[in-house]
């Protein structure tokens, strides 16, 4: 609805963006707060990959990405080649694809496509939330609005777990270290909940994962490589066996 | 490492740039092929599912505390509490778990 005022009067649209701006930072804020969390302990895994805070602060500064993130340092860590990282970023990220697919169907017929690439650029879990939380039309104004919070929270904390995670005891280190697998409890139980397929999934995921990274063989393997292995085909049968209808794929939109 | 951690950044930079700007830029119009729908529908779950566990148990000082992390992560997530809630409750547990279990 605010971009019919923009276009109608540039003073009033100038407001109109104003006031968006400033709806996205108040609804970006607290999910600047979870980044900090969550972005401190995915420094640990940086610092552990051997990445300084700069590289760290830089890296989610340009990648945005929890699980793409944690994953590209784990295979790092163990000195990996660059196209293993990129196969590991792909794969750990490929939910943006679903993601960026639904966010693409929400933008005004029209709208600049200066708006795509920059909206490109922070597609997460949560900011993509917001955004098909609100009615109607995507308002670039409030995503950039959330994005000016959450952008720097997620960099900060990721530099500051460089820093500060070789300051801290152990203990605490060890306590943080399982923020990040908390959050991704947060991202896949709720799905879980509502779908038994999910649900099913989610738990032969877990066993599948825990009997290759034990199983004599394949736990040779590493962990990044077994990590698309078991993607690519548990979905894949999943989307054999259980195809999902057109409308049933809301129930990943809070995810 | 041998590797060059600014290649290293620039790589995963890329790639996840990419994958979200290219449906973005692209796409227009809704994806058909119900295979390769369903395959993206369930990919998130499946990936974050195979990275949490057995990840969250050795990645704590002793598994005891992962395993009781795990448990009350998929709990409060379940009854809907927030992401942050949900992270925060994780780092709470394994911190006094580990207060009672390593000495």
């Amino acid at each position: 609805m605010g971009t019919n005022t923009s276009r109608s009067n540039d003073n009033a649209g100038e407001t109109v963006r104003h006031r968006l701006f400033r709806e996205g930072i108040r609804d970006g804020i607290p999910i600047a707060l979870g980044y900090l969390a969550v972005s401190f302990s995915l420094g640990i895994t940086a610092r552990n990959a051997g990445l300084t805070a700069f590289q760290g602060l830089l890296a989610s500064l340009l990648n945005n990405a929890s699980a793409g993130e944690y994953a590209a340092f784990s295979v790092i860590a163990t000195d990996a080649a660059y196209w293993e990282v990129a196969v590991v970023t792909l794969i750990a990220n490929a939910r943006y694809i679903l993601m960026s697919c639904a966010l693409s169907q929400k933008f005004a017929p029209g709208s600049p496509l200066a708006h795509r690439f920059l909206i490109g650029f922070d597609v997460t879990d949560e900011l993509f939330g917001i955004a098909v939380s609100r009615p109607g039309y995507l308002e670039p104004a409030y995503m950039y609005g959330a994005f000016s919070v959450a952008l720097p929270g997620w960099a900060v904390g990721t530099a500051l777990g460089v820093i500060a995670g070789n300051l801290l005891p152990a203990r605490v280190v060890s306590a943080l270290s399982v923020a990040l697998y908390g959050m991704f409890l947060a991202v896949i139980i709720p799905p879980a909940k509502k779908s038994r397929t999910v649900a099913g999934l989610v738990l032969i995921s877990f066993a599948a994962s825990f009997l290759c990274s034990y199983a004599p063989m394949l736990s040779a393997v590493s962990s990044g490589i077994r990590t698309i292995i078991l993607t690519v085909s548990i979905s894949a049968t999943a989307a054999i066996l259980f195809p999902v209808e057109k409308g049933e794929e809301a129930a990943g939109d809070d995810a | 490492m041998t590797h060059n951690a600014y290649i290293y950044i620039a790589v995963m930079a890329a790639v996840s740039y990419a994958v979200r700007v290219l449906p973005l830029t692209l796409i227009r119009g809704q994806i058909k092929n119900r295979f390769l729908r369903s395959f993206l529908y369930y990919v998130p779950y499946v990936t974050l599912s195979v990275m949490t566990f057995p990840a969250i148990i050795e990645a704590t000082q002793s598994p005891v505390s992962g395993v009781l992390a795990l448990v009350a992560g998929i709990v409060l997530a379940w009854r809907g509490a927030s992401l942050f809630k949900v992270s925060a409750s994780c780092c709470v547990i394994v911190f006094v778990a580990e207060l009672l279990l390593c000495r």
